[in-house]
């Protein structure tokens, strides 16, 4: 059962080729792999140290003013314990006499109190002032705004302005320095507490319940950045995953506009319609231009624009799709998603209805 | 005065039947016995919540991985940490100082023996309520046994709405009743530091160990209090309706990390102090000198100490505070760099120019020397707030705080094993099984916590029962396993070594170590009584003053 789960959802190699590749690297390419890990080109590695965006820019760079300082910490205090250890042991041989005792001495602890005193000061000045120019920053009018609403396991995206509502997969514009579009982020929780995570463009802020915060981003290239939700918020936490596309303006424009579109109405599907308006889908879920407007769930009105389904938990297929409405837990177990319990022919119905949304 | 301890070493008490043992055990007020009895206890639950740490690194071996459900995953990452923090490191922390402290100070007991028993017997309770909730904590709900809610429990995941039967009650209890015992302890400490010293034993002439556990207890006052408040107001709000962190009714649940932080960060505290005191005990006599700078020391441990209390929202960097409140917190997180570097170079300054002795639990102590250095440089990383921003609640902080935790706390603890086992048990513990039990453990935790470091900045954050592939995660979630296996296997030496040296291990005699506090005047185990005519010194260090009468201590006081 595990077994055919996996392979449905997408995931080819076996427990046992994993362990052998994994001792494989171990051994032969841990060097290799430590140099290379922190660069690696465009690759789906959420990596805090490749920023693609001014709030995560200004992270790094402080990120590695501070890494130099402590490396010079360490090296120094480092230094001195091991000449430390290998000039004072005891020798082989020794008398027995004690050492010279010695209690204490005013002016060296004085010296190893001032220079950490001085050494926190200038952490401290470098931090607050990228604590200012991160938090303070005042949005332009060309901003994107956008409302995110964290969910027992997904992402709910408010575009207030274009009236758009989706999940999980947020289309941002990218921003150049001569015309910036930032996206504003307001953080809001329909639960339990989340974490809005995407390493590459900033660092996280939380999403509370009974209260409001905000984050924002700039992206600087165009491409698909993963990120998670980072503060635990229930069974499902590991798979509320979260992607962020950032489309050139015009690619955004046309998401945009098709987004704004109500759900397209065929009478192909109108069996599968009829299923999803007539069971337990409509509480939960809203298309819209259709009676069904629940907001517990997904918005599915363009369900078929998105790459993933779950929140990102599996690929948006057809397979998965069935799978999904048959045993939500084959790929989320204790996702709030229940088990439709549909027979076969209505399964295919309901799911041709589903891929009708475009 | 040690001449007519060491008449004394031959008495042992007669041996009893077996249920009249146990009863005295269990009855005992005894300082000594409650100690030992913290120490098993602790040691029992060690053991315990690294199995559930096993069982998690075997789960995250591979991207998804089907070894445990995410159910599962989740009640053992809330009880492994609830354990290891509340039965395992406070606990084994008090049981040494409930050993030492009036030995060190030549008293015959704490100052209040019976809550003393009843402390520790809170403590047991607590602990017993958290693992009955395996058995109790389905309630009619078929919820899932064991709370999953983290060992923080952040609000509003605990309210009835998202945590339903009984596990989510059980974990609030335990940490309630627990509370209790911990404060008592607390209470006890300080009383019997501040009341019960042998004569002429000045607060400036106390062994470091003490006053350190003095500072410890002062925190556990103040820190556990607000903790034990807030498990409180969470049982009002699963038991009788109320809100103070029901969301949905208008509760806080910021209120909720407040209360928890202003407890857990001066909780850090409360167990590296401790661990600070073991070192400054056990490196000046493996080096054959005094500690370096001791009224330095205990300044920067008061300073520790205040500042720890005003630091608690270095936690909560990432939940929305305004950038004036997060500048204040990153000022106080750094300044307390300052105190802890002072104590630092003086453990330097100790070694320096000395003697050392590589046994193990000088061993130990180095090691934690190197160790809490880095613990300490990544908590400056941390405490950077928008570092913090990309580091908070990935695995580079749960390797920031196993550094901390095990990398110091633990080794340190392993150090005080090793050096008053013989005081405990009157045996020799097996020199060559400590050495292998040390490097097993050394090479095993920086396989862990090394590379746990690395998938953090990659993006993975922590409480995830499973993860994609293809994120650069792999690899080293398979190293940090394998670590995990290697101090599991440590472990095992360690308790081995312990269970047979102290039937079999060599007659360790009052003082193996050629030490200078009043514990190694006394027989090994000391008799009930402590010593059999109070002791009166002259320095901090009293066996040195007579050991070496022609350069005693006290002309450099």
């Amino acid at each position: 059962m595990a077994c055919r789960t996996l392979e449905t959802v997408g995931i080819t190699s076996s427990l046992r080729a994993r362990l052998k590749r994994g001792l494989l690297f171990l051994f032969s390419g841990l060097t290799l792999r430590c140099s290379a890990v922190f660069a690696q080109a465009a690759s789906p590695v959420p990596n805090i140290f490749k920023p693609e965006s001014t709030p995560a820019d200004d992270i790094q760079r402080l990120s590695v003013f501070v890494l130099i300082i402590t490396a010079l910490i360490f090296i120094v205090v480092f230094s001195l314990l091991v000449y430390a250890i290998t000039k004072y042991g005891r020798r082989r041989g020794d008398d027995g006499s004690e050492p010279p005792q010695v209690y204490g001495s005013n002016q060296v602890e004085l010296a190893w109190t001032v220079v950490p005193v001085l050494i926190v000061l200038v952490l401290f000045l470098a931090t607050a002032r990228v604590i200012q120019s991160v938090q303070e920053a005042i949005p332009p009018a060309s901003a994107v705004q956008v409302t995110a609403v964290g969910h027992q396991y997904w992402w709910e995206f408010r575009y207030p302005a274009l009236g758009i509502v989706t999940a999980n997969e947020l289309h941002v514009p990218v921003s150049d320095r001569g015309r910036p579009t930032p996206t504003y982020i307001k953080l809001l929780s329909a639960d339990t507490d989340h974490s809005f995570w995407v390493p590459q463009l900033a660092g996280k802020t939380d999403l509370i319940p009974n209260r409001i915060n905000s984050m924002w981003i700039d992206p600087h290239a165009t491409g698909m950045y993963v990120g998670q939700c980072a503060q635990y918020c229930g069974t499902q936490h590991a798979k509320m995953l979260l992607r962020i596309y950032v489309d050139t303006p015009e690619q955004f424009a046309d998401w945009v506009a098709a987004e704004k579109q109500p759900a397209q109405a065929s009478d192909d599907v109108a069996a599968g319609r009829h299923i999803f308006e007539s069971t337990a889908c409509v509480n939960c879920h809203a298309v819209t231009g259709t009676m069904a407007d629940g907001r517990f769930g997904p918005d599915l009105t363009h369900l078929m624009s998105r790459a993933t389904i779950a929140a990102g938990a599996a690929t948006n297929t057809r397979e998965n799709l069935k799978l999904w409405m048959r045993s939500p837990d084959a790929i989320k177990p204790g996702s709030l998603m229940p088990a439709m319990n549909l027979d076969d022919h209505d399964l295919e119905l309901l799911t041709a209805y589903l891929e009708s949304l475009k | 005065m040690s001449s007519e301890s060491i008449a004394l070493a031959g008495v042992r008490e007669p041996s009893r039947p077996l249920g009249l043992l146990i009863h005295s055990w269990i009855t005992t007020v005894d300082h000594k016995r409650l100690g030992i009895l913290y120490i098993l206890y602790s040691l029992l639950f060690l053991v315990i919540g690294g199995i559930e740490a096993t069982i998690m690194r075997i789960q995250l071996i591979v991207p998804h991985n089907h070894f445990v459900s995410p159910q599962f995953f989740n009640q053992m990452f809330t009880m492994h940490g609830t354990t290891m923090i509340f039965f395992v490191a406070m606990p084994i922390l008090f049981g040494f100082g409930n050993y030492l402290i009036p030995l060190m100070i030549g008293a015959r007991d704490m100052a209040f023996p019976r809550l003393n028993a009843f402390s520790f017997w809170m403590t047991a309770f607590g602990g017993l309520l958290l693992y009955f909730s395996f058995v109790g904590g389905n309630g009619l709900y078929g919820a899932g046994a064991a709370p999953d809610v983290g060992w923080f429990a952040y609000a509003p995941l605990t309210a009835k709405t998202f945590s339903l039967g009984h596990s989510t009650d059980f974990w609030t209890l335990s940490i309630f009743v627990s509370g209790f015992g911990s404060i008592g302890v607390g209470a006890n400490f300080v009383a019997t530091i501040l009341c019960m010293r042998c004569p002429r034993m000045t607060l400036g002439r106390m062994p470091l160990l003490v006053w350190l556990y003095l500072i410890t207890a002062v925190i556990v006052l103040i820190a556990v209090s607000p903790l034990t408040a807030a498990q409180a107001m969470l049982c009002l709000d699963r038991f009788v309706g109320s809100h103070f962190f029901d969301t949905q009714a208008g509760g806080s649940a910021v209120l909720w990390m407040h209360f928890f932080w202003i407890f857990g960060h001066p909780e850090v505290y409360i167990l590296v102090i401790p661990a600070f005191g073991f070192m400054s005990e056990i490196v000046p006599v493996f080096s054959r000198k005094p500690i370096f700078g001791y009224p330095v020391m205990v300044a920067a441990t008061v300073a520790i100490a205040f500042i720890s209390m005003s630091v608690w929202a270095h936690h909560m960097f990432t939940v929305g505070m305004n950038s004036y409140g997060n500048t204040f917190f990153v000022l106080t997180t750094m300044i307390i760099a300052v105190p802890t570097g002072i104590k630092i170079f003086n453990w330097l300054g100790t070694i320096w120019g000395g003697k050392i002795i590589f046994k193990t639990p000088m061993l130990f102590c180095l090691a934690f020397l190197f160790q809490f250095l880095c613990a300490g440089l990544t908590g400056i990383m941390l405490g950077a707030a928008p570092f913090n921003w990309q580091l908070a609640n990935s695995y580079f902080v749960v390797a920031h705080f196993h550094y901390v935790i095990v990398g110091g706390i633990l080794f340190a603890t392993f150090a005080a094993f090793y050096y008053w086992f013989p005081k405990m048990t009157g045996r020799m513990y097996n020199e060559t099984l400590g050495k292998i039990h040390f490097w097993l453990f050394v090479l095993g935790f920086h396989l862990t916590f090394d590379f746990m470091h690395i998938p953090g900045l990659l993006g993975m954050p922590r409480r995830i029962y499973t993860y994609e592939p293809g994120r650069g995660w792999d690899t080293w979630n398979m190293i940090v396993t394998l670590g995990a296996i290697v101090q599991g296997i440590a472990i095992l030496v360690f308790v081995a070594n312990l269970l047979y040296s102290a039937f079999e291990g060599k007659l360790a005699g009052n003082d193996p170590w050629d030490a200078w506090t009043l514990e190694w005047s006394t027989s090994s185990p000391p008799p009930e009584y402590n010593f059999p005519v109070i002791p009166e010194v002259r320095s901090r260090r009293p066996l040195w003053d007579v050991k070496h009468p022609e350069d005693p201590d006290w002309l450099y006081e």
